[in-house]
């Protein structure tokens, strides 16, 4: 059983926003706290958090990714949850911190830190079992899951689960849909062609599905799916699923 | 080879339509014959955590497991040999050929002989060597090396194999036919195993209780090579072995199962020695070359350990979307996929291959399906980690550690880990980048590589940071 559930359901979390979120796609991050707080959870957003280091730790800089790490761990050390609108930065913090702290001083704290961890659509469902009133004109989406968000943090069928409760939402299966989008941080620019090969291939699926829009919990997928759209002039809008729930919900801010 | 070699042949693969399109059909047939017999999860998880610790405890216990075959070995009448290095194992094999007066040899599919060049160093000697199993056979008469460790010849369609046929084999009539291309190889291959004065095999798991040497394999050409000519010399890794006899099952279904979607292949070769009297068949001699060639110094880090416990079953390159994509002539050395981007830094060293971690997304598809719980990912990151010199563990660095270093690259991640560990510097660097990031030169290095097939990202006007502050979210 996991924290929040042994707890029953939690009067406050924290919110773990992400750098990219922070920089690029703000508005994803707010639409995940005020779901929350439709919820009726109290969300707590601690001011200095910035990073969960990722982006050192894939290039190999642990001494960085650790130093950055245990900068989020101490501002979040409070007994509740914390939500990530990221598997990507949630899958980090669950599958390598444990990692990284392993044998040192701050062990305990960081297990304690990394129990209390989920990915948005995760506490969504599984913590909040939340229920979802369609408010929004008919569309057609398709859903990109994120490598990490499936494979780190073990998000199976949350976010259709929210999506298939809009009822004038039309969610149109990606082909080869487990199949990366080709980001991978410094992978990208390290080999670009074959980044671009793989994100070329995706866009090409996201069109086939003929949806307007693509729909993902994870910003930097949505950045390069996004960015090659628009390169290419295709059609289909990118939208964090909190951002897009928020907007079938409660209207447009 | 150099590691630039890799962006500049995957540069031609991704060019190469029949290439893309030969892989992409065939990595998604073998990946959803996998998925049906995986199909069950709970007992996809139960065979899979068995057969991780079968492997982890065999390396754990590697010294003693490998005295333990040895003896065994000798017992039922197999001769061990010893070979530090890839030279090593070629010489001991042109010996025992040539104390046999060997000139034609048959042999099974075997990466580790294609990490020795067995066949360069033995046809050097003026010995033919006949690839006898349908694939290696195909890549053979093409000069080709293997694009997969399980199906070499992958890369090539029907078509493709059709014309090798009619232009390379005596007599031969074009047909795409694939049972009569089939039978026109067997043909060949028949008068090559009868003739043949010595089988080379592989080994799939060598059996220390026992002294078994574990063979699978689909087109009886295994069988063949270990049982037809007078002598067999068998080549394996070092860290092929398992302790007990029972412990074999459990390998070869996720083998099996991994590799080529199959419950069982058509062939189990369990080999515990040469022909005894009044036995009709079998070799006279049985030889087994244990082959070294870096992997004690893996075995050394328990860490990179784990690379040995690989039972080579080709799931991570058909899973992987980069080797989909770029085929497995983009790799250097022998082993393509995620498991040779592991492997092969570490048996060739980092100088010349310590761009192979770095050429991962990190998507984690190969670990979903590694059926011995490999972390690959962990150790991509590892090796990348080794490659810009800061070996995490103290332990022994890998071969070529630190040759990837860029002062530079040190400089920026310092950089950037004080701009995160400090709230008040990111809080400065967020309000820069919201209000000025779009001033950044678009022909910087990495603006560049990202916009030439993407728009380029535009940062927010606000950040979250500032958002929050002006909702009145709680922000402690």
């Amino acid at each position: 059983m996991t924290h929040a559930q042994a707890s029953g359901r939690p009067r406050t979390v924290y919110f773990f926003g992400t750098c990219i979120v922070d920089l690029f796609y703000p508005g994803a991050g707010l639409a995940g706290i005020k779901l929350l707080q439709s919820a009726g959870v109290e969300v707590v957003f601690p001011d200095g958090q910035s990073c969960c280091g990722q982006p050192a730790y894939n290039s190999g800089y642990l001494d960085q990714a650790r130093a950055v790490a245990w900068a989020q761990i101490k501002l979040f050390a409070k007994d509740y949850p914390v939500v990530v609108p990221s598997g990507s930065c949630a899958g980090m913090m669950k599958t390598h911190y444990p990692g990284l702290f392993r044998g040192r001083p701050e062990q305990a704290e960081v297990e304690d830190f990394v129990a209390r961890v989920y990915e948005l659509t995760q506490f969504l469902v599984d913590v909040l079992d939340l229920e979802l009133d369609d408010l929004g004109p008919p569309v057609k989406v398709t859903w990109h899951p994120s490598c990490h968000s499936m494979r780190e943090m073990g998000v199976a069928d949350q976010p259709k689960r929210l999506l298939h409760q809009l009822s004038k939402v039309e969610l149109v299966e990606l082909p080869r849909e487990r199949e990366c989008c080709g980001f991978g941080g410094t992978f990208s620019v390290r080999q670009p062609e074959i980044s671009a090969a793989m994100v070329t291939d995706k866009i090409g699926a996201i069109a086939g599905t003929g949806a307007d829009l693509v729909l993902s919990g994870d910003c930097g997928c949505l950045m390069n799916i996004g960015g090659a759209i628009e390169k290419a002039g295709g059609h289909a809008r990118p939208l964090h699923i909190a951002e897009f729930l928020w907007e079938r919900t409660h209207g447009r801010r | 080879m150099a590691a630039a070699d890799f962006r500049a042949k995957a540069h031609d693969a991704l060019g190469n339509r029949e290439l893309r399109a030969n892989f992409r059909r065939a990595m998604d047939g073998l990946m959803s014959k996998r998925a049906m017999l995986f199909a069950d999860r709970t007992e996809w998880t139960a065979l899979r955590a068995l057969g991780a610790a079968v492997r982890a405890r065999s390396l754990l216990r590697l010294p003693e497991l490998l005295e333990q075959l040895e003896t065994r070995l000798r017992d039922n009448g197999i001769q061990v040999h010893w070979a530090e290095t890839v030279d090593d194992g070629n010489a001991i094999f042109k010996d025992i050929l040539s104390r046999h007066g060997a000139r034609r040899v048959v042999k099974g599919k075997s990466m580790v002989s294609e990490e020795m060049g067995l066949n360069h160093a033995l046809e050097a000697e003026g010995i033919e060597v006949i690839e006898a199993d349908l694939g290696e056979y195909i890549i053979q008469l093409d000069h080709e090396t293997p694009s997969h460790i399980i199906m070499p010849a992958i890369h090539k369609n029907k078509q493709q194999i059709a014309r090798l046929f009619s232009q390379k084999i005596k007599d031969a009539e074009y047909t795409e036919d694939v049972d009569r291309l089939t039978d026109l190889a067997r043909r060949v291959l028949r008068r090559k195993f009868a003739a043949a004065d010595a089988g080379i095999s592989g080994v799939n798991a060598a059996v220390a209780e026992t002294g078994t040497l574990v063979l699978v394999e689909n087109e009886g050409n295994g069988r063949m090579c270990t049982t037809v000519p007078r002598l067999h010399i068998a080549v394996m890794g070092l860290e092929k072995v398992v302790e007990r006899l029972e412990e074999v099952p459990p390998i070869l279904s996720l083998l099996t199962r991994s590799a080529t979607g199959q419950v069982i292949t058509t062939y189990v070769n369990m080999i515990s020695g040469p022909r005894k009297p009044g036995e009709k068949d079998g070799p006279e001699e049985v030889h087994l070359v244990i082959l070294d060639n870096g992997r004690s110094r893996i075995y050394a880090d328990p860490e990179l350990r784990n690379t040995l416990r690989c039972i080579r079953c080709g799931a991570c390159m058909n899973h992987c979307p980069v080797y989909t994509r770029v085929g497995g002539h983009s790799y250097p050395g022998v082993y393509p996929g995620p498991i040779g981007k592991i492997l092969t830094p570490q048996i060739l060293g980092l100088e010349t291959t310590g761009d192979l971690p770095h050429a991962s997304s990190l998507c984690n598809a190969c670990v979903e399906v590694c059926p011995v719980e490999i972390p690959i990912a962990s150790l991509l990151v590892r090796l990348r980690s080794e490659g810009a010199g800061k070996t995490p563990h103290g332990g022994a660095p890998v071969k070529g550690a630190g040759s990837r270093r860029k002062s530079q690259e040190d400089w920026v991640w310092r950089a950037w880990a004080l701009v995160f560990r400090m709230p008040l510097l990111n809080r400065l660097s967020n309000f820069a980048l919201t209000r000025f990031g779009w001033a950044l030169p678009s022909d910087s290095p990495l603006l560049r590589e990202w916009m030439t097939v993407r728009s380029r990202p535009r940062f927010a006007r606000r950040s979250l940071h500032e958002l929050v502050r002006r909702e009145g979210i709680p922000h402690e």
